[in-house]
């Protein structure tokens, strides 16, 4: 009698996955959904979409939703955990929802210990606008608002955002991972179930920065661009736990 | 109930809590701060959420998370701040989350003055966010009222999921006036918030507040459904005004919140000259009154406002005779004196009878 | 008998390759010869008898097309 060991997670619906073939949106989507099915959480789970590319976020979990704001999703989770502090609440943002325009709301839900997860998907570029530039674009990447590559003197350099947000007493686990490899990707969840646990014990605010991929409109095939995440991508944004209130980190 | 002397932004902040607000944010900003400092310290008393939001951008958007969460919930501002919160008031109107949003006016544009305005009439009714959309907006002349206004707020929020503005100007949220907090307000027979609410959903019926429709004939039709279910039954339902000495008026004064106590001054006045004056104050600015509006007796309706004329147009309108309609205005934080009306209206009155 | 069985959601797959990257031991390819309705040419397992059932394909997978059972 065959025994599943590898399935699609409840928590995700029907709904076929709109990103671009090879995109770590799905990647990160689906280790979400395990993760709160493990902790039994897939009835108790509201998710904020952002604007990006994960605007459909709604369609792809069963979990309650709202579509926020550009940039606000941390106020809005601020309102909705404050209201149901029983609920998980995740906050998934990308690096111009969460770096550009909704910087002040990430840094004070922050600051304020907001008992609410975020996953940020840190792919250095805008997807859904067509691959402009954003904060975390790195040094010499080509975007299209910075056609001859992003120049520090006119662009000025990429923000690191578990670093900036270490230095709050808010946060309960900053964790920063990948998911251009399975070895990568293993960690990515065990961080994201991390997170969400320390949500649940009330810690304060928790975040996973996930260095992801946009094959698209960094011009390259998915297997590519993984490749870059691994050779350009990391060496900016070193992986690893930059805040853990249990470890007194 | 005994009548209590109280600061108008602080009885806003206990009729919100009376209202059952759970839930309040909200950014400093002149002349209104009153209304979050006392909800700090009292809210939490009441078992509810108190937040210094970092901006009033934040503010709204917490509302719009709360809100959607089935809390009664309210933020407070003026003018600039106002101005600020238009994309998070938008987002509420698309997601039909509730909300009651208080506006105490100053002069403006930009930081403007600190004192009192009514410059925020257009702000208020056409709004500030994009697409095709109404607020129904309360105007109180009186801290009284206000307070009831704000209680009827949440009401109103409540039964037709949409944000609803209470419009006041610098003057009621910094006089005191003694308020009676027993005065009962309608409720509204209104529909479990379980069957909608974030945090309420199940598999097979989750809920979603939604900001975007891609499939443009669905957003049509969710305009539509605005237009016909919520707007249509706002205006026949929900407007709301006062006629003052109108039985026997020639003329007629247009005027709301502030302005409209100056004026009933200014009638005492030009009553003792044998001018029949009256008001029309509109208590709701929108739905804006028609009715009052359809009188043949009136030759003149001398339209009253703290800004440049910002009503002048719904006046002309709702008149469907802009010759009929003249205006007198003080702005940038001047307030008109009686004295000052009844030498307009004589003007265009062409002296006394 | 093979220890493991991995079937793919032909429908679902993009084609994106990260799959076939994965496995150790390479043993997926694409299916040329199969074009599914979004016009990608899904990945099939090559020899299933050699799969040790390490998952790495199904962790890097972004859309949920591979199921993996364990035969016993």
């Amino acid at each position: 009698m065959p025994a599943t060991v590898f399935k699609k997670p409840n928590g995700l619906t029907d709904k076929k996955l709109h990103y671009c073939p090879g995109c770590g949106h799905g990647i990160v989507h689906r280790l979400i959904a395990e993760c709160v099915d493990e902790m039994g959480d897939t009835n108790d789970t509201v998710i904020c979409a952002p604007v990006g590319c994960a605007v459909f976020v709604p369609s792809y979990f069963t979990y309650d939703s709202i579509q926020c704001a550009h940039g606000r999703a941390p106020a809005t989770a601020t309102g909705i955990k404050r209201v149901h502090p029983d609920k998980t609440v995740i906050t998934y943002q990308g690096d111009g929802d969460l770096a550009s325009i909704g910087m002040a709301e990430i840094i004070h839900a922050a600051a304020r210990g907001e008992k609410f997860t975020t996953v940020f998907i840190n792919n250095g570029i805008y997807g859904m606008t067509g691959g402009q530039m954003a904060p975390t674009t790195l040094p010499g990447m080509k975007a299209t608002t910075a056609q001859s590559g992003r120049d520090p003197k006119l662009n000025g350099n990429p923000i690191r955002i578990c670093e900036l947000l270490s230095s709050l007493t808010g946060p309960a686990y900053i964790e920063r991972v990948a998911v251009d490899s399975p070895a990568h990707v293993i960690k990515a969840k065990a961080a994201i179930k991390k997170a969400l646990q320390y949500q649940k014990e009330g810690l304060g605010f928790t975040l996973i920065e996930v260095v992801s991929n946009c094959p698209t409109n960094w011009g390259m095939t998915a297997v590519k661009s993984m490749d870059f995440v691994r050779s350009d991508m990391i060496p900016y944004y070193p992986l690893g736990v930059y805040k853990d209130v249990k470890e007194g980190k | 109930m005994a009548k209590v002397l109280m600061k108008g932004n602080e009885a806003v902040g206990k009729a919100a809590i009376q209202a059952g607000c759970t839930f309040f944010a909200g950014y400093p900003i002149t002349p209104q701060n009153e209304v979050p400092e006392y909800l700090s310290r009292e809210m939490p008393l009441a078992g509810g959420t108190f937040i210094q939001s970092e901006s009033e951008v934040a503010a709204i958007n917490m509302l719009y998370g709360a809100g959607g969460a089935g809390a009664r919930c309210m933020t407070s501002s003026s003018s600039p701040g106002i101005a600020l919160k238009q994309e998070g008031i938008g987002y509420c109107v698309f997601g039909e989350v509730p909300c009651v949003i208080n506006s105490v006016a100053r002069g403006g544009p930009a930081l403007g003055t600190i004192q009192p305005s009514q410059q925020d009439y257009l702000q208020a009714t056409r709004g500030g966010a994009n697409g095709d959309y109404h607020i129904p907006v309360l105007a109180p002349a009186t801290i009284q009222e206000a307070v009831n206004f704000v209680k009827e707020a949440f009401e109103i929020a409540d039964l037709y999921r949409t944000p609803v503005m209470v419009l006041q100007d610098g003057l009621i949220g910094q006089m005191m006036e003694p308020v009676d907090f027993d005065v009962p307000v309608k409720k509204r027979e209104i529909p479990s918030k379980s069957k909608w609410a974030l945090g309420y959903g199940k598999q097979g019926d989750t809920h979603f507040i939604e900001a975007i429709v891609m499939d443009a004939p669905m957003c049509e039709k969710k305009n539509h459904r605005f237009f016909t279910e919520k707007y249509a039954v706002i205006e026949k339902e929900e407007v709301r005004y006062e006629e003052y000495m109108m039985d026997d008026a020639e003329y007629a004064f247009v005027a709301y919140g502030s302005t409209s106590r100056i004026c009933k001054t200014a009638i005492k006045v030009l009553r003792g000259k044998g001018i029949k004056i009256g008001l029309i104050r509109p208590q709701t600015l929108w739905p804006f009154p028609q009715v009052p509006f359809q009188n043949k007796n009136i030759k003149l309706f001398i339209d009253v406002e703290m800004n440049m004329g910002q009503m002048v147009p719904d006046v002309a309108l709702a008149v469907n005779d802009k010759n009929k309609v003249k205006f007198f205005g003080r702005c940038g934080g001047m307030i008109p004196s009686p004295d000052e009306v009844v030498e307009a209206a004589e003007k265009y009155i062409g002296g006394a009878k | 008998m093979a220890k493991f069985n991995v079937t793919f959601n032909e429908a679902l797959c993009k084609a994106c390759g990260l799959c076939m990257t994965a496995c150790p031991k390479s043993l997926i390819k694409l299916n040329m010869s199969v074009t599914n309705d979004s016009g990608y040419t899904p990945a099939m397992m090559t020899d299933m008898e050699a799969c040790v059932g390490c998952q790495s394909c199904a962790r890097m997978c972004p859309d949920c097309v591979i199921t993996i059972e364990k035969n016993d």
